[in-house]
């Protein structure tokens, strides 16, 4: 069999085998993303099937689906949300680093990880997945529920610190130290402020220049410039994601929401493959020791980002069963735990990969199904006491 | 009356309304021109129960339906207050004189006195329209004058005058 041939036959299977696995998953209400891991782990070298042929290309193709993920992520927030997010909920985006870096940051020092690595792990544990958080709350009608500003401020703010924590955690993976790390962030916080205010005044110019009446120009202007960004930053010592993210920041809502709609398949499909090259990439042979790690972890951040959404509810005077829903909707970890431990194990250390696989597979399984079975709480709750 | 907007990030806007009878509504509004309708549990407020999901065609829908006949009754209540103030909806007939022209060219105001207030078209309101909407055989004028204004009006848009 020639080579091109391979090629095709393994990817349109590989198509096919996401499409099987997403179905099933949405039939069981969760996110597709656990499902792709664990087939990919199965797939490549010490798997069932290898994927030598189409190997090259998965990397190449991951490359572009974390720099999609990341745009659509800027895309999906407009600056003035950011803000109020912000204003409203700046204690509880706190509280929900405090409570959650720190125990994947000690778990990476105790696996004897370097200290990068740690805060590799510790980005792991720290950031919910937004993608299978908001698909649950809509899935579960809770959108006009109480609690629900506050879980989305939570993802909000989370999201704007990925700005300002990859570039961090580029810089201290590149092992120029502590100091240039701190250097990264105040770089980033320049970079994300000066776009956000930019945005605010001229992303409409922006946005008159992507658009057009036809939306294969969109895709293509908005491609374009979204991996020239990408690409000059990963240059200058920055990470691609976060130039990717900078570009969706900028742009007006406006035209946010046509790029949404256009990109999303396209965003959808590399971001399989960019699951499919991280499952390809950690031997699955390495998880089984890793678990009992994995599984503390997932125990230990369970309990820590209930807390975090307790906390923002009660903010927001919610009492104590939508508390209980906003924590255990906030559990779920997914794609940006991948997207950090990816690019931990893309900068010498693949140790990373086992335990965040792990991590990742239990959290964005038990989030959801945890935060079903707290929803009958309400029916039994009766507040302490009775409003006069 | 107490409406309270909340916003939801990276989802819509919420609405939540108190009405006079104790009931509480919520409304999230999405950012696809979808809607959520929910109404409160009463062991936890918290939390939406018998939530309506609306796709942005079915909500346009029900904003129609709630949203014409609100506003002629808002200008039938206008007239109760003030007394020799009426309100009337007078229809553009097929074979107007006004079918295709703009709302200037009827004069309304000054010929009549009588001001006209929306146009309703098929399931669209046009409140508040300017002399430059066209009128088209079909639509109704929501007009509010006195009696004789009102009269007058309708027989000038049926061409009798």
């Amino acid at each position: 069999m020639d080579h091109v041939s391979a090629l095709l036959l393994e990817l349109g299977l590989l198509f096919l085998g996401i499409s099987v696995l997403g179905l099933a998953a949405r039939r069981l209400g969760l996110s597709p993303i656990p499902f792709v891991l664990v087939a990919a782990l199965a797939l490549g070298e010490g798997g069932v099937v290898p994927l030598t042929t189409a190997e090259p290309f998965l990397a190449a193709a991951a490359e572009i689906g974390v720099v999609l993920l990341l745009l659509t992520l800027g895309l999906e927030f407009s600056a003035g949300e950011l803000f109020s997010s912000f204003r409203r909920h700046a204690p509880s985006g706190v509280v929900d680093l405090v409570l959650n870096a720190p125990p994947g940051f000690v778990a990476g020092l105790l696996l004897g990880l370097p200290w990068e690595g740690a805060l590799a792990l510790a980005g792991v544990t720290w950031i919910s997945s937004s993608g299978i958080v908001a698909r649950l709350l809509g899935d579960l009608g809770r959108l006009a529920n109480r609690e629900t500003p506050a879980v989305l401020s939570v993802l909000v703010l989370e999201d704007l610190a990925m700005a300002l924590f990859l570039p961090m955690l580029v810089v201290a993976l590149a092992g120029e130290g502590p100091g240039s790390a701190v250097a990264g962030v105040a770089l980033a916080v320049g970079a994300v402020l000066l776009v956000l205010l930019a945005a605010q005044r001229h992303g409409h110019r922006l946005g008159r220049l992507l658009s057009h009446e036809d939306d294969e120009q969109v895709l293509l202007r908005l491609v374009g410039l979204t991996l020239l960004v990408a690409g000059l930053a990963q240059a200058m010592g920055a990470s691609a994601a976060v130039g990717a993210f900078l570009v969706g920041l900028a742009l007006p809502a406006s035209f946010a929401e046509r790029a949404r709609a256009i990109l999303g398949p396209l965003r959808d499909l590399f971001a399989a493959l960019f699951f499919v090259a991280f499952g390809l990439a950690t031997d699955p042979g390495e998880i089984l020791p890793a678990l009992p790690v994995a599984v503390a972890l997932a125990v230990v951040t369970t309990a820590t980002k209930v807390g975090t959404g307790w906390f923002a509810a009660r903010r927001d005077g919610v009492a104590v069963p939508g508390r209980l829903r906003a924590g255990t909707a906030l559990v779920a970890r997914g794609e940006f735990s991948i997207v950090i431990a990816g690019m931990a194990a893309a900068a010498g250390i693949p140790e990373i990969g086992p335990v965040a696989t792990g991590y990742v597979l239990l959290m964005a399984v038990s989030g959801p199904v945890l935060t079903r079975l707290v929803e009958p709480l309400s029916a039994r709750w009766r507040p302490a006491v009775a409003p006069a | 009356m107490e409406l309270e907007e909340t916003l939801l990030p990276g989802v819509g806007v919420r609405y939540e309304l108190r009405t006079r009878s104790g009931q509480l509504l919520g409304i999230v509004v999405q950012r696809d021109g979808g809607a959520e309708i929910a109404v409160y549990d009463r062991h936890d407020p918290d939390r939406a129960r018998g939530v309506f999901r609306l796709n942005a065609e079915e909500a346009d829908a029900v904003a129609d339906v709630l949203g014409a006949p609100r506003l002629t009754k808002r200008f039938a209540d206008l007239s109760k207050e003030v007394p020799g103030l009426q309100s009337a909806r007078i229809p553009i007939q097929p074979g107007s004189p006004f079918d295709g022209r703009s709302l200037g060219d009827t004069r309304a105001r000054t010929l009549t006195g009588c001001s006209i207030v929306a146009i309703v078209r098929d399931a669209d309101v046009v409140p508040s329209p300017t002399p430059a909407d066209q009128l088209r055989a079909g639509d109704v004028l929501v007009a509010i004058g006195s009696s004789e204004g009102l009269e007058q009006l309708a027989r000038r848009l049926s061409g009798q005058v």
